[in-house]
């Protein structure tokens, strides 16, 4: 697999290491909402189809990315900078 | 039809004229007590011990495509009871031991061959670790020995002793380990099944769930509704699309784990060896050919296919391992999907929805839990109790924070 | 027999051997061609029925003619003869039979053909239950398997590489030939590959001419613009085998197989190709036609008949028949009979085929036996007029062809089934692939050149290239006029898979019990699982079903190709990484000094580490360990500890940041300290600890243990990009960046004293869990960390790694009056056991700060990653926690793995207490001692368990106690 880096370009899959469903950007506060990490920890959509997923730049510039792509056919459709979602998404709460 | 050298004979000397189908088409019936998604080993052993065993009738098991098509016609078809932990080690002695007789029990060859598993360890915290484990096995009354690097040496010369980057330092052997043939136990399970009345239906695919009252009361399917007073599911790497169905979400992903056979050979290698210090494990089948794999993919998929960075890992840690090996050529690679749970461990438990249950989340070790997970989901469905074995794969096992974790590695499944 | 022309070099001869018997050929002979140019045409054993085989193709898709090439090390079993350059002193051998080719004793396997029917082993066997392992499983292993591995590691080298291109051409046929040139000359750049060792593909079987020219004038001249283009890359030998995600395909290049040895070349590389657009151009398959004993030596595919003709100047036998469906067989009749070859007939199923020449046309009739039991003799024509035998030593059979597809399917693309040419095509095609020629059904020489253009252009558009499609040659352009005929009725035995021996009535048989979805055909009569992959059958053999189940062929469907396209060596896929080069070597910054100076090294992780240096006189690893740990507890030893985990953090919130990764407060550190710090994986386990460092406000250097180095240093900047965007921290690791010692022991203070400069070290300045930048040895910036893994005052002292080596040097040399020792991981770990600090086994993740005894240190007052999760009902009721372990008789061992029961408690998973995760021999104490997890163990302080290790035989009386056996109250790390 090639994934279209936001700032690299093409970079052969091999140069990441992956994580697992982008849902892990919404992690719930401890302090506060404890009774959700059940479902953060553990719980997961699972798509057979389009997956956002968090893959890390390891043998490279070490960014976390967060790739759109579709579990059936493997098929890429977007790539972002997963420090610029997690903004984004403090940013509106 | 009983199976026998025997019928072998007579059938050959009278022109194969007398053979029956190894099991019916039937066409659905409207409703069964009991319904088994999935056709895959699971599904039918499942079937099969719930008709044999538990002594139910009306059952049916429901495949979206042929008998056989999921893990268990596409796996490394390696049987071994070697865990660690209190959870899981009992539920595969357990099924160690129906694998002993299930032959003769369901009166199919699918060549359960005990040639052994040898697990190599390459540094002294390894053995240590290795240790623990086959303690913890015989304590669980299953068997184990630990060899030190002249007792590999012994059993498996061709090994890379003397050039290694990870010097072999001994293993950990369970000689009643081994191999069976994997589709032949599909089959075996599928014929006993259909004999003892089961209606196995291909080319149908559950498309939904009615639920009414917080019941299950049948399924959708491809070939229209089908009653049913109890819905077990046990479709692995199909799991999450399947119970979404039903509304729900599981500690479970579905990854690709890509396998490999090489051309036939004449006798190579004993039993089923894995490198401890790569990502490598390989049998031989009694056609000849080497068959081999390693780690996941790592990604999430439901494609049945891989990518060449895990094909070239797999075979640099066969090349590391096995030098000799290097002049066969591979014949052959494909993929499935496995169900990995979040802690590695398997779940088998009713679920939210009254009537439906659950067996789910094998990662890539479901086949050598075939006769088990058969024989405590039947347990379960029959009796709405777990099986004394399989008391430990509870769903809420992640919530309350029982997780069964062999491998140690947290709630990532692609790292178990 | 050996003919005029063809493409082999007659100005040479080479020398090679067959079953030990010499034979010539000349260059350009495949092994098969050169043995049939000799007279022979028995080559292989069928693979269960061990009936005589010669070749059966003349390419890639060869099931029959296998060999055991070259011998010794470099032995190569399953090798096809008909794609075996020939080289001078060739060895090949036959392979299994026993005691020889002619005659093979297993052939009594022909005998019991009735009872070995398929599926049969699944129905006998099974009594009685033991003799499975023992006698019915070793017999079918030694009777199965085909050639013999060496045993020996393989001697040659590989390699592995990286190309990338706008167009990837597969197969240099007429269709590949003219999509390369296309879209070489609009400039794209361009990688041409071919397993062949020369460009044409089937235009050099064939005798059809180009331009009224023969096709190689034609094939030289667009070599010779080939050569004159930079932006193509012509790959000879090299089979694209996997075609994979987003553009990439796997190949391998034979670099050296036509070789004797690869001298100093490589034998082959593995070459991952990145393409943005691919056209598969890899020709297609001729198929059989079953008829009762169609598998004698002689009996061809005509294509290839023609092709030894035509290319290789040989044939068979000196009297061939053909026998065909469609008009393609004629012209393998008409080329042979143009390459004086007798042609005894032509026997065309069809009742109103027509001759194309002069020869004799047995129309609407059919093969229907064979006789010859080493070599055909002659075969059985029936037609409505009767039965006759025909004379000949070879038959050539047309059935048609199949697109070589394969590639277009690795991506699970279904082929679809079309029924004007009776052939499956390529269906959904993987992003960025065309196909062209007759893999595309194109199956005309002028239609296959011109798809070949059409689908570069097409490819070079779909890349905003403009490519003129090439002035092409005059081609032929003849139908195949095929009237299908998939299996000849009858009683007989009828082969569809050669090689597995897998016949019309094993199918027959299979319907009849119901194994009728196709993936199930397959699977009971091993049909497709040879080492062609049913190249040469499953077309076939999906036809047979569908005639019994009177179904469609569309709708009876297909199994799908696999990678690789034919199979690949694994040395190749291992890219020759074996050996010591299986994984790099990590060596520490004092890895040579430690040479010099005795250690032995062992593998940690990809680290190789000093585990204990050998002093004269010392023959036993214990001695010198025992010496390093006593050294040190006494005067001073030194240990490097580079290989440990290092993060610089840094930023006004990096203390917030450590804050929410570790399970301990951070944020509260002072500068100028050190704190043990323990992670926690979200789910609550321990997952790793260290010490955090506070060098100034925003700057801290944390460590990490050695194993878990890379994991959290990942880990920290998921936190950091993907949960706290928002905090003011940067992450470097710099673990190779500072070379890092341990100095402990009582005179760790004076050595260390020798070399700071001007730096005071005194207990109040200085004191436990210190740090301080600092400079040493006049100059060289350093860090001094007051922090001990063994118990004894102790520091970690770093400099930049290049300054490692100088600086142990230095140490070691300064400190001779203060006993100085250099210590390996050995001593690192008894020391570490005896001071009671948990290390790998003990952090093995499946443990809980809880069991480690650091329950306290999860604060309950900030949000950190595991906390909530480590407060959850089945991690609080965890009963187990750490403990040391002494044995009761002093001379016991105390073994890691062991398992912890009651004394006297029966023992049983049910009843565990735990397992020992350390032990080690303690000098100190003078015996064995260990840490373990044992329920309820805190309370349990002086009690004797039992310690049991029945894999080993061992039942050992321990008892229970602190887990710090060195100066419980810390008083030497404090002094």
């Amino acid at each position: 697999m090639l994934i279209p880096h936001p700032l690299l370009g093409l970079r052969d899959a091999q140069e990441f290491t992956y994580l697992g469903d982008a849902a892990l950007l919404n992690r719930p506060d401890g302090l506060t909402a404890p009774e959700a990490f059940n479902d953060y920890v553990y719980l997961r959509d699972n798509p057979a189809g389009v997956h956002r997923e968090l893959w890390f730049h390891e043998q490279g510039d070490r960014s976390w990315l967060i790739v759109t792509r579709n579990t059936l056919t493997h098929d890429i459709l977007g790539v972002e900078l997963a420090r610029d979602v997690a903004l984004g998404a403090k940013g509106a709460k | 039809m009983r199976y026998s050298a025997f019928r072998v004979l007579k059938e050959a000397l009278t022109g194969h004229k007398g053979w029956q189908p190894l099991w019916r088409n039937p066409d659905p019936k409207p409703a069964y007590d009991y319904v088994i998604v999935g056709g895959g080993g699971h599904g039918l052993a499942t079937a099969y011990y719930l008709a044999r065993t538990f002594r139910k009738a009306r059952i049916a098991v429901l495949e979206k495509s042929w008998l056989g098509s999921g893990n268990i016609g596409r796996n490394t078809t390696i049987i071994r009871s070697n865990y660690l932990l209190p959870g899981n080690e009992p539920f595969y002695e357990f099924s160690m031991k129906l694998w002993e007789n299930l032959e003769q029990e369901f009166n199919f060859n699918a060549m359960v061959s005990q040639r052994g598993i040898l697990n190599l360890i390459h540094t002294d915290g390894q053995r240590d670790a290795y240790r623990r484990r086959g303690n913890a096995m015989l304590l669980a009354g299953a068997d184990a020995e630990l060899l030190d690097q002249a007792q590999v040496r012994d059993m498996a010369p061709f090994l890379n002793f003397d050039n290694a980057r990870f010097p072999i330092k001994g293993g950990l052997l369970q000689r009643r380990a081994g191999t069976a043939r994997h589709d032949g136990v599909a089959w075996g399970y599928a014929r006993g099944a259909d004999l003892a009345g089961v209606d196995l239906i291909q080319n149908c695919e559950v498309t939904g769930f009615r639920i009414a009252g917080g019941r299950v009361q049948g399924v959708e399917t491809s070939r229209g509704y089908i009653g049913a007073g109890k819905v077990g599911v046990a479709v692995a790497g199909s799991t999450s699309r399947v119970m979404a169905q039903a509304g729900m979400r599981l500690p479970i992903e579905s990854h690709v784990l890509q396998a490999f056979v090489s051309e036939g050979l004449k006798p190579t290698i004993p039993g089923v060896i894995t490198f401890g210090a790569g990502h490598f494990y390989v049998s031989q089948s009694d056609k000849g050919g080497l068959v081999f794999g390693g780690d996941i993919d790592g990604y999430n998929s439901y494609a049945q296919r891989g990518n060449m960075p895990v094909i070239e890992d797999v075979a640099e840690g066969g090349m590391a391992l096995m030098p000799m090996i290097g002049r066969a050529r591979l014949l052959r690679i494909w993929g499935g999907i496995m169900d990995m749970s979040m802690d590695g461990s398997p779940i088998i438990d009713r679920t939210p929805v009254e009537g439906l249950y659950l067996n789910a989340g094998w990662c890539y070790g479901g086949f050598k839990a075939t006769p088990a997970s058969g024989y405590a989901f039947a347990h379960l469905l029959a009796t709405d109790t777990p099986h004394d074995t399989a008391r430990a794969y509870r769903l809420d096992r992640f919530n309350r924070g029982y997780v069964i974790d062999e491998k140690g590695m947290g709630a990532q499944p692609n790292l178990h | 027999m050996r003919l005029q022309g063809g493409l082999i070099d007659r100005s040479k001869t080479l020398r090679f051997t067959f079953d030990g018997k010499s034979y010539q050929g000349h260059p350009g002979d495949t092994l098969a061609s050169a043995l049939l140019a000799n007279g022979v045409r028995l080559m292989g054993r069928s693979f269960k029925y061990h009936r005589p085989r010669g070749p059966l193709s003349a390419g890639s898709e060869e099931p029959n003619a296998l060999v055991e090439l070259r011998s010794g090390a470099r032995q190569e079993p399953n090798t096809r003869a008909t794609v075996v350059e020939l080289f001078d002193g060739l060895e090949a051998a036959s392979q299994n039979r026993w005691p020889s080719l002619a005659f093979d004793a297993m052939a009594v396997n022909d005998l019991l053909a009735d009872f070995l029917t398929a599926g049969f082993y699944y129905k006998t066997f099974m009594w009685p239950r033991a003799f499975w392992e023992k006698l019915y499983e070793p017999a079918i292993r030694n009777a199965a398997g085909l050639g013999r591995l060496s045993m020996e590691a393989d001697p040659d080298a590989y390699d592995k590489g990286f190309l990338h291109c706008d167009l990837l051409v597969v197969g240099g046929g007429a269709a590949g030939l003219a999509a390369a040139l296309t879209a070489a000359r609009a400039g794209a750049s361009v990688i041409l590959a071919d397993e062949d060792h020369r460009l044409g593909g089937r235009l050099l079987a064939e005798s059809d001419l180009l331009d009224d020219q023969p096709a190689t004038t034609w094939i030289a001249d667009v070599e010779s613009e080939f050569a004159s283009l930079p932006n193509l890359r012509i790959m000879r030998r090299t089979t694209v085998w996997g075609a994979f995600d987003h553009g990439v395909y796997g190949a391998v290049e034979r670099v050296a197989d036509h070789l004797p040895t690869p001298a100093s070349a490589v034998r082959q590389t593995l070459w991952r190709i990145t393409a943005r657009r691919m056209i598969l151009a890899a020709g297609a398959t001729e198929r059989h036609i079953p008829f009762a004993n169609n598998d004698r030596p002689g009996i061809m595919l005509a294509g290839a008949m023609r092709a030894y003709a035509n290319r290789w100047a040989a044939s068979p036998a000196d009297r061939v028949a053909v026998f065909t469906n469609n008009d393609d067989g004629h012209h393998s009749a008409l080329d042979m009979k143009a390459k004086g070859v007798s042609v005894a007939a032509v026997i065309d199923a069809r009742p109103d085929a027509k001759a194309f020449g002069d020869y004799r046309l047995i129309a609407g009739a059919h093969v229907t036996s064979s006789r010859g039991r080493l070599g055909l003799r002659s075969v059985q024509v029936t037609h409505d007029r009767g039965r006759e035998w025909i004379d000949c030593g070879a038959l050539g059979v047309a059935g048609g062809w199949n697109p070589n597809l394969q590639l277009a399917s690795h991506q699970r693309g279904r082929p679809v089934w079309d029924d004007t040419l009776h052939a499956f095509l390529p269906g959904d095609l993987p992003a960025g692939m065309t196909v062209a020629g007759a893999a595309a059904g194109h199956g005309s020489t002028q239609a296959a050149l011109a798809s070949g253009t059409k689908a570069a252009v097409e490819a070079l558009a779909a890349l905003g290239m403009t490519a003129l499609p090439a002035t092409l040659p005059r081609a032929e352009d003849r139908a195949s006029g095929l009237h299908p005929l998939w299996h000849v009725p009858g009683k007989g035995r009828a082969w569809v898979d050669f090689q597995n021996d897998v016949t019309v009535k094993d199918i027959r048989l299979a319907h009849k019990e119901n194994m009728r979805p196709v993936e199930h055909l397959k699977r009971w009569t091993t049909l497709g699982m040879a080492t062609d992959q049913g190249k040469t059958s499953n077309v076939t053999a999906l036809a047979v079903m569908a005639e019994l189940t009177g179904q469609s062929i569309a709708a009876t469907g297909t199994t799908i190709f696999r990678p690789p396209y034919t199979p690949v060596s694994l040395s190749v896929l291992g890219g020759g990484d074996t050996g010591t080069h299986f994984r790099p070597r990590r060596l520490t910054p004092s890895h040579e000094w430690a040479r010099a100076h005795g250690a032995v090294f062992v593998e940690v992780g990809q680290w190789m580490r000093a585990q204990y240096f050998v002093q004269p006189g010392e023959t036993h690893w214990r001695q010198s360990v025992d010496r390093e740990v006593l050294a040190t507890r006494k005067g001073v030893g030194i240990c490097d500890v580079t290989t440990l985990g290092k993060i610089d953090v840094q930023g006004a919130d990096a203390g917030a940041f450590l804050d929410r990764l570790y399970a301990n407060p951070m944020a509260s550190l002072k500068v100028g300290m050190v704190r043990y710090g323990l992670m926690l994986r979200e789910d609550g386990h321990a997952y790793d600890d260290g010490t955090c460092a506070r060098l100034t406000e925003d700057h801290f250097v944390v460590t990490t243990t050695t194993a878990q180095a890379g994991p959290v240093y990942r880990h920290m900047e998921f936190a950091r990009q993907c949960l706290w965007p928002e905090l003011d921290v940067q992450l470097i690791s710099t673990t190779d960046a500072w070379a890092q010692f341990s100095v402990a022991g009582p005179n760790a203070r004076k050595l260390l004293e020798r070399i700071v400069d001007g730096f005071d070290l005194s207990n109040a300045a200085f004191p436990f869990m210190a740090c301080a930048s600092l400079t040493v040895c006049g100059g060289l910036r350093a860090r001094l960390f007051r922090i001990s893994f063994s118990g004894e005052l102790a520091y970690e002292i770093a400099v930049p790694a290049r300054y490692g080596h100088a600086l142990i040097a230095r140490m070691i040399e300064l400190g001779a009056d203060l006993g100085v020792t250099p210590y390996g991981t050995e001593a690192l770990g008894v020391l570490r056991i005896e001071k009671g600090h948990p290390a790998g086994n003990e952090l093995n993740g499946q443990t809980t700060a809880q069991m480690l005894g650091m329950g306290q240190m999860v604060s309950a007052k900030k949000d950190a990653i595991g906390a909530v999760m480590s407060r959850r009902e089945g991690l609080l009721a965890e009963p187990r926690v750490l403990v040391g372990l002494l044995p009761v008789n002093p001379a016991d061992p105390v073994v890691a793995g062991s398992h912890l029961f009651t004394k006297d408690a029966e023992q049983r998973t049910e009843t565990d207490e735990g397992w020992i995760t350390s032990a080690a021999f303690s000098p100190h104490i003078g015996s064995a001692i260990g840490l373990g997890f044992l329920a309820n163990g805190r309370a349990r302080l002086g009690e004797v368990i039992t310690a049991a290790n029945p894999l080993q035989g061992q039942q050992i009386a321990l008892r229970v106690v602190s887990a710090h056996f060195v100066d419980p109250e810390g008083e030497r790390l404090r002094a």
